[in-house]
């Protein structure tokens, strides 16, 4: 077998979901002995790439090679028979059983039906002990670290099947001591000849540890590269589309409004917490429309619901309009007129059993209170307004919410928020799903709330929509904020320069705590 | 790397003391009660309870809940006095189809929602009403069981040293649990009840046999109700179909108070033992006092009820991960409905 | 120029009004079963300016269900359930007998004890559920096992007789020709229609169940609403304790609302509430009820034990489950266009 010979190679794989095409004759390959990092921005179909590879999705098309071999896995435990195991990032275990347990389940040894927990527990601490690790397997696996925990999921992933691994975002939930223990751990492993697909989407990380890099963008493969041959600039470049060089001076911004003076509408100073961003300051003011740019989690949303009062912030202070604040509840938040309109609009967002008309009132209705009912003409009148206004693509205000498109869902959404009249309005990805028409629609929303007084967080993965519509732009790296530009200074190579800026350079804040 | 604190095992520490708490008041109020007849008693009186509970322990460690229990005990007595008496089969004929029928109940009721994915709360609430319907149709009245072997089987008894036999229903009661306590800690299948409680999807991802496991469940929790009936009708040397009624319930307090967690994957059959011996303490305390009446049991439970809800949600409120840079869903779980 | 009101107040209604339908159809087909095979199910005489018969009885004996029904409805749309209203019934008929037989209280405040008790007891429910976030099913267990002891606690075991006229009244006297506890239905019905669609409570409650999270970030004050749907249920249950006792004129602790619980989530269910939470439907769960009624009545006349009353009752919830249940609807459509397909004529579409 030749050395060089990929261990697996998937050829032109495809994929085609209802109404949207995840992946297209994507090239995908892993050496024995290697650290392979697959990174993509959203709907970039890594995902769809990895459940095709275990087994969860059949393929349309393509070939997956293991080995040489041609294979087909049909399911999970196929795939584990193959020697593909996967780490996911909720570490998918038992969390009251114990360590031990958790790594033989399924499979404990046995004799003569009874199982035979000295056995358990030694192959625990073999399993364990290939990572060099060593700890108590009979405590509870919940009384450990997620760290911790996930090295025992990638001990029983390799105790089950070993030839590739794969760890899908890893280190979200871990600190800089944790994930520099978990390389440590992941380069014995390759040393070892064991192949490892690592997802992420912090940077640093990947430079730091991974021999390649697979990038995919829109369901295609945009390229493969070794890590030492790419400099973070290009590789930024690849994810988001755009080469560095070839920017054009973006179309006349809509909204580069005069800067509004005064004091800052909303002022955060430290403002941060454990495990989801570093500290750091923000403002927006009257009229102004701040953009928050950053990577795939980078931290934006964790910042927009820090400051919705969703989470507690462990450190720094609020202050709205000069005036301390703690916002504990989005109930507090929404009193001081602050406005989230989510991202994550299924779980977060959208009520799906309730129509569009309540969907959009309902914010409204519950800063009003259970007794001063909205009367149903004053409803309809406002479901009719919005949905004119934001040209929402629906039969009648009274369809169901829950059935209709992601953008159309986006828009209701947005609808509900805009109709409380906020001061400032925080908009986490508003266009995700919307066609470009309507972008468009709400871009020059956005800067006619601006100037009618609203402040505008805008929370955005595409650079040249924030570029466009923000007088000044925040920008944020693996959780931490590292820069922040203003006016004329602002533009995409600018801020692809401020993610890819390196150790050297690192923000004072340090990474998340 | 913190030192573990094992918190699953307070609950059962918890129960443990309840049950040295209760028992030692009532020894020191009834100096009776401190006598190893008195102690097999507990074992004889609760043998229905006890049995009944430890399959219930299985089906709630698994996540479910089965309201169906009482029915089929009464279906069972009532269904074994038939066919001795009116089809003149052997008891011991009898007592097996009795206790196929019961499995058989219970098979159906987990491929049910197993397959179909319906509610358990509500399937077996269905279960419930069917089989003590069934048990109506079989026959409307109590049938005694006259029977030769049925009357010897009462004298059956281990005997132990001093002035105590323990009888053929503690006898039982006591073979159940053991098999209990080997089923769930030492059997693959008694692992994957534990699995499936603590985490459904991950137990599926872990590539473990989830449906066939709780479909087994159910069928196991089926036969240790039929089984219960069987021993009810030991007592009562008839078979009656309207006994049982509320049983299950007592069968979740029991599971409850002996710290298994209602929403699954922790607990201990030895836990279901102690809470079944202290519902039995209570009550035989509350009957030896006398002046004390029968509802104070009921009030009794609800209160140990709480507390150990109560003690459960701190527990498993501070048993969550530290960090928590993975965003939670905000959403307490569903109920096990 | 936009007329005022383009939509009509109710696609809602429209959606209501198909989720009616199946239930009413069962009813209509239990009906009409009755109507041709069971003797005198449909007649109707006047005694004394009243109306009796066995489609009378229905109303009356189902009354109390439907008063349960109702209050479960709310809370089983926020999400929950609530299995202690049989016995929050036997606290109220206990409080109410033993204050009208040992006290000289008069009938009002014995009404406001009995009724007040039982909101308590649903705040207690509600405040588990809601303020220290205990599973719903676990913590009106709690309420289910010690109620009923605290009712046999107030009576003293004993079963209490009274003769108050004005508490007999309430579960046996007629008004406008119909049994008195018809009436209080339909006033429960409308007060609660009106607390959920003249107000905003509906509108809470729905997004409580619908999706949780969302209606936290959206300002619903999510806390309260499940407090208040759990405190009207027992509102409910101390109301249908009071029809239980009065109609027998004594209050069983034993005995009074045993299992009615069950029958009451069974009706909700059936009526088009889904166990899951979201959308109610008021009237779904009153013809629920009903039909749960009918098919008791029915086993009744036809001689058929009560006791065996509960099999198609079983049948009936498995029904209404797969019914509602995506998997097998995704089986029967299926089999359904399997066997479509197989009856196209050769030279069709190739399968």
């Amino acid at each position: 077998m030749d050395a060089n010979e990929p261990f697996l190679q998937m050829r032109g794989i495809t994929k085609t979901f209802p109404g949207v095409r995840a992946l297209s004759n994507v090239d995908f390959s892993v050496r024995r002995g290697e650290i392979h990092a697959l990174m993509g921005e959203n709907g970039a179909g890594k995902s769809t790439l990895i459940k095709i590879l275990t087994g969860v999705y059949p393929r349309d098309a393509g070939r997956i090679l293991l080995d040489g071999r041609p294979i087909r896995p049909r399911s999970v435990a196929e795939a584990e028979a193959f020697g593909i195991s996967t780490v996911y990032q909720e570490v998918n275990l038992i969390p009251h059983l114990s360590v031990a347990e958790n790594i033989c389940l399924g499979r404990q040894p046995t004799r003569l039906g009874k199982i035979n927990w000295k056995a358990v527990g030694a192959r625990a601490r073999q399993a364990l002990a290939r990572l060099e690790i060593a700890i108590d397997v009979s405590q509870e696996l919940s009384s450990y670290s997620i760290a911790v925990q996930q090295m025992v999921a990638i001990a029983r992933a390799l105790d089950v099947s070993a030839g590739l691994l794969i760890l899908d975002e890893p280190t979200s939930s871990l600190d800089e001591t944790e994930t520099a223990e978990l390389f440590a751990v992941m380069r014995r492993l390759r040393d070892q000849g064991l192949g490892i697909i690592f997802i992420t989407h912090f940077l640093d990380q990947v430079y730091e540890v991974a021999d390649r890099i697979t990038v995919l963008r829109n369901g295609e493969r945009v390229g493969q590269f070794e890590t030492a041959r790419l400099p973070r600039i290009q590789l930024i470049a690849k994810m988001i589309g755009r080469e560095p060089e070839a920017l054009v001076a973006a179309a006349e911004p809509t909204a580069k409004i005069a800067p509004a003076e005064g004091t800052a509408f909303l002022e955060a100073q430290g403002l941060g917490r454990r495990g989801a961003v570093a500290p750091m300051d923000l403002a927006v003011g009257r009229g102004e429309v701040v953009g928050l740019a950053g990577l795939l989690g980078s931290g934006r949303t964790e910042v927009a619901r820090l400051l919705f009062g969703i989470d507690r912030a462990d450190s720094g202070e609020i202050r709205i309009e000069g005036r301390r604040t703690v916002l504990a509840s989005p109930r507090r938040a929404i009193e001081k007129g602050l406005a989230f309109c989510s991202e994550d609009r299924k779980t977060e967002g959208l009520i799906p059993d309730l129509s569009v008309r309540e969907n959009i009132i309902l914010a409204m209705q519950a800063s009003r209170g259970p007794l001063r009912r909205l009367s149903m003409g004053r409803q309809t009148e406002m479901a009719d307004h919005y949905i004119r206004a934001l040209d929402i693509k629906t039969p009648s205000p009274e369809q169901t919410a829950g059935n209709l498109s992601g953008g159309t869902q986006q828009k209701v959404l947005l609808a509900r928020w805009l109709a409380m009249q906020p001061r400032l309005i925080i908009l986490d990805e508003p266009t995700r799903g919307i066609d470009v028409g309507a972008k468009a629609e709400i871009e020059k929303l956005v800067a006619r709330l601006a100037a009618e007084g609203m402040a505008i967080l805008f929370i955005s993965s595409e650079l040249e929509e924030v570029v466009r519509n923000s007088r000044r732009v925040i920008v944020l790296r693996d959780r931490a904020k590292v820069a922040e530009l203003a006016g004329s200074a602002i533009d995409e190579q600018a801020i692809m320069h401020a993610i890819a800026r390196h150790e050297t350079e690192k923000p004072s804040s340090g990474g998340p705590a | 790397m913190r030192i573990a604190i094992k918190q699953r095992h307070i609950p059962l520490a918890a129960t443990a003391l309840v049950l040295a708490i209760v028992y030692a008041a009532a020894a020191m109020k009834f100096p009776g009660f401190f006598s190893l007849r008195v102690l097999v008693d507990f074992f004889k009186d609760n043998a229905f309870v006890g049995v009944a509970a430890i399959g219930m322990t299985f089906v709630i460690l698994s996540g479910g809940i089965d309201l169906s229990v009482g029915a089929v005990v009464g279906l069972t007595s009532i269904l074994i006095a038939t066919l001795v008496r009116d089809h003149s089969v052997h008891p011991l004929e009898a007592i097996a189809l009795a206790l196929l029928c019961g499995s058989a109940l219970g098979a159906v009721m987990g491929c049910l929602i197993h397959f179909q994915k319906l509610p358990p709360f509500l399937v077996t609430l269905a279960g419930m009403f069917f089989a003590r319907g069934l048990g109506f149709l079989v026959s409307g009245e109590s049938i005694g069981i006259k029977h030769p072997f049925y009357a010897r089987l009462m004298d059956v008894g281990l005997p132990l040293g001093g002035a105590a036999t323990v009888p053929l229903t503690a006898l039982v009661f006591l073979a159940v649990f053991a098999a209990g306590v080997y089923l769930a800690h030492f059997t693959k299948f008694g692992r994957t009840v534990y699995a499936i409680g603590g985490s459904e999807p991950s137990a599926l991802l872990m590539g473990l046999a989830v449906g066939r496991t709780k479909i087994l469940v159910y069928t196991l929790n089926g036969f240790c109700a039929s089984l219960a009936g069987v021993v009810f009708s030991f007592y009562g040397q008839a078979g009656n179909p309207t006994w049982g009624i509320g049983i299950e319930l007592d069968a979740i307090a029991a599971v409850v108070i002996g710290g298994t967690l209602l929403s699954g994957g922790v607990g201990y059959v030895a836990g279901t033992l102690m809470g079944v011996l202290i519902l039995g303490v209570i009550q035989t305390a509350i009957a030896f006092q006398g002046n004390l009446n029968t509802w104070w049991t009921k009030i009794a439970v609800g209160v140990l009820l709480l507390v150990f809800i109560l003690l459960q949600n701190v527990v498993s409120r501070v048993s969550v991960r530290p960090g928590g840079a993975k965003r939670r869903p905000a959403a307490a779980g569903k109920t096990p409905v | 120029m936009r007329p005022k009101n383009p939509h009509p107040a109710g696609r809602r209604e429209h959606g209501a009004a198909a989720r009616l339908f199946w239930p009413l159809a069962a009813l209509a087909l239990l009906l009409a079963f009755n109507f041709v095979f069971t003797e005198g199910f449909f007649r109707l005489e006047i005694r004394d300016g009243h109306l009796y018969g066995v489609l009378i009885d229905i109303l009356n004996h189902g009354s109390r269900v439907m008063l349960l029904a109702l209050g479960m409805t709310l809370v089983i749309a926020t999400g929950g359930v609530d299995l202690s209203v049989g016995a929050v019934m036997a606290v109220a008929g206990a409080v109410a007998a033993v204050l009208a037989t040992k006290t000289n209280l008069p009938f009002g405040a014995v009404l406001a004890a009995a009724l007040g008790i039982s909101v308590v007891a649903g705040m207690w429910n509600g405040l588990l559920v809601a303020g220290f976030r205990i599973q719903p099913i676990v913590a009106t267990l709690v309420l289910m096992v010690a109620g009923r002891g605290i009712a046999q606690l107030i009576t003293d075991g004993q079963i209490v007789t009274f003769t108050d006229p004005r508490l007999v009244f309430v579960g046996n006297g007629h008004l406008f020709g119909l049994p008195f506890t018809v009436t209080i239905v339909a006033a429960a019905l409308a007060v609660t229609w009106a607390l959920a669609r003249r107000t905003a409570v509906g509108l809470f409650i729905e997004c409580v169940g619908s999706n949780e999270t969302a209606s936290r970030y959206s300002g619903v004050n999510v806390r309260l609403v499940k407090f208040l749907v759990y405190a009207f249920a027992g509102f409910c249950a101390g109301v249908a304790g009071l029809m239980a006792a009065s109609n027998i004129k004594c209050a069983d602790s034993n005995h009074a609302g045993l299992y009615l619980e069950l029958d009451a989530i069974l009706a909700v269910v059936v009526g088009g509430t889904a166990l899951t939470g979201g959308r109610f439907y008021l009237g779904g769960s009153i013809v629920g009820a009903l039909l749960i009624q009918t098919l008791t009545t029915m086993m009744y006349m036809r001689d058929v034990s009560s006791d065996v009353a509960p099999v198609p009752k079983a049948l009936v919830i498995i029904a209404v489950c797969l019914l509602q249940s995506p998997v097998f609807r995704g089986q029967v459509s299926g089999l359904v266009r399997r066997g479509v397909r197989r009856l196209r004529p050769a030279g069709g579409k190739a399968s």
